[in-house]
């Protein structure tokens, strides 16, 4: 029960059934991570062109969500999945609902940036918004490459850097909290900047729950409300049996 | 630049998603096989079949569900005549393949049913040879010549995923052969005379697990090439190989859509209780 084999079935149309609904889920994670790597760079270099297509493109994320759902419940209605199978179905519905979420939150760091680009603002003070943002997608990228290789271990390590991003959010909110103090005018704008890094934080930890899905996939343990090292326990724990 | 670093896009295309899968079936799209319109038929007095009005339509799989004697192994026997064979069974109505009225005076009985072949729940192989059980069809036909008659041995027993069985056995007799394998032999010989459509009268009800998926797994291979009606009681079954489901009550039919739309949302309330096991 160590490795995940999802073909293999006496059903050839099974196995193309269950091949096609993961490459989708993947085809959307890539999808969405585009949409971060857009919205953040259209932030940090005040680019309101690059932040319309991020909010022109969500409905993409919206409409594979759709599509995906559609056809686990097809699945789920024609085939019975048991074992492996049921479990990738249940962790592919719940995957769908946080990468559409990353998506909606994409699509809301790229709305502040439309916003942002129009304040007068020094440019520098998005660097650290830039840094939290490619960290945010590194993680969303090992969840869904770990996801694309059915491997525990990966999320589990995927699912420990979203602790530095929350460490890197509070390191941004005390820098806001005193610019803000130093000078008042700067409230508007920096209020701004303080909503897109907590959109960033919310997708570090949607991702965090992808990593969750997937050791629950493989493994076929729920670790979703416990603590890391909890959930790298049960990792190894079932890798020795 | 970021945005190109991806890995994960898989060139899907979100415009077509609307007819992604085949939730989207839409049977007004469909090139008809059978046309089926006002069908009653009576067994004596009593009335088995009820105003069916349906098109069956060409090189998908069509089920028939419903509880034991709704009328739907009466309903697919008329599609090749069967009834013809009982006493006092009386037809009105009309059903055409391909245009053609099946029931009309002039019709071939022997050439619709070579068009229009029929598997029976119990398989049913001749006491012959695997061999000649194939090529039975074609040798009624006329056919002598031994490198053809091969060839479709060959190609019909490939058709119905045997022929890796039996290939170093062909002379043996059929009955040694399975359940499962005498099932898909049956199917060889069917496919062998090359016929517009395949009737499977619960193909696989009298077979174990993994046979069963097997000849699920060749329903589904054979539709490329062929229409395929297919009655079960198992409506798991129906779920898994088929792409348009008609499910049947008491001679009526009271639902047809695709298998998609019918198995996660069906129309009919008697529909939903009788494939989620509530009553029938």
């Amino acid at each position: 029960m160590d490795k995940v084999d999802i073909g293999q079935h006496i059903s050839q149309q099974f196995n193309a059934e269950l091949e096609e609904v993961r490459n989708r889920v993947l085809g959307m994670g890539g999808l969405v991570e585009n949409q971060i790597a857009n919205a953040v760079t259209a932030l940090v270099e005040r680019d309101s062109e690059l932040a319309e297509t991020v909010v022109s493109g969500d409905y993409k994320v919206n409409a594979l969500e759709v599509a995906i759902d559609e056809q686990c419940s097809h699945i789920l209605a024609r085939r019975q999945p048991a074992a492996t199978d049921l479990r990738l179905i249940v962790a592919v519905i719940k995957t769908i609902t946080d990468l559409e979420r990353i998506g909606d939150q994409a699509e809301r760091i790229a709305r502040m940036a439309i916003r942002l680009a129009e304040a007068e603002q020094p440019k520098n003070q998005y660097i650290e918004l830039g840094n939290l943002g490619n960290h945010v997608r590194e993680i969303l990228h090992d969840a869904l490459d770990a996801f694309a290789r059915m491997d525990p271990e990966a999320a589990v390590a995927a699912a420990r850097e979203d602790l530095r991003i929350d460490n890197e959010y509070n390191g941004i909110m005390r820098q806001v909290i005193t610019f803000m103090m130093e000078d008042p005018r700067s409230i508007t704008p920096m209020l701004d900047i303080i909503w897109a890094a907590r959109a960033l934080e919310r997708i570090g930890d949607h991702a965090k729950n992808i990593c969750e899905y997937l050791i629950y996939l493989v493994r076929g343990k729920d670790v979703r409300h416990t603590s890391l090292e909890q959930m790298e326990k049960e990792v190894q724990e079932a890798h020795k049996k | 630049m970021m945005a190109e670093s991806t890995n994960f896009t898989h060139g899907i295309d979100i415009n077509t998603l609307d007819r992604v899968g085949r939730g989207h079936r839409r049977i007004e799209e469909e090139e008809p096989s059978f046309e089926v319109e006002g069908l009653n038929l009576y067994y004596g007095e009593k009335q088995a079949l009820k105003g069916i009005g349906m098109v069956i339509p060409s090189k998908c799989v069509t089920a028939f569900i419903g509880p034991s004697g709704c009328g739907k192994s009466t309903l697919l026997r008329c599609f090749n005549r069967m009834n013809d064979l009982v006493d006092d069974c009386r037809i009105e109505g009309s059903i055409q393949l391909h245009g053609e009225d099946i029931y009309d005076k002039g019709v071939d009985v022997a050439d619709l049913r070579r068009r229009v072949g029929m598997v029976f729940q119990k398989p049913n192989p001749f006491p012959k040879s695997i061999y000649e059980n194939v090529a039975y069809g074609l040798r009624l036909q006329g056919v002598k010549n031994r490198r053809l008659l091969d060839e479709v041995v060959e190609r019909a027993l490939q058709g119905a995923a045997l022929w890796d069985e039996v290939k170093d056995r062909l002379h043996d007799s059929a009955l040694g052969l399975s359940g499962g394998q005498q099932q898909r032999l049956v199917i060889a010989r069917c496919i062998a005379i090359e016929p517009a459509v395949l009737l499977l009268d619960e193909p696989a009800s009298a077979l174990d697990p993994i046979s069963t998926l097997k000849i699920e797994e060749l329903i589904y291979e054979l539709k490329n090439n062929y229409t395929i009606v297919i009655v079960t009681h198992n409506m798991q079954q129906a779920a898994r190989v088929s792409d348009y489901t008609a499910f049947m009550y008491m001679g009526e039919l009271i639902e047809f859509g695709d298998t998609d739309t019918v198995f996660t949302n069906p129309g009919k309330k008697r529909t939903e209780d009788y494939i989620t096991g509530r009553y029938g």
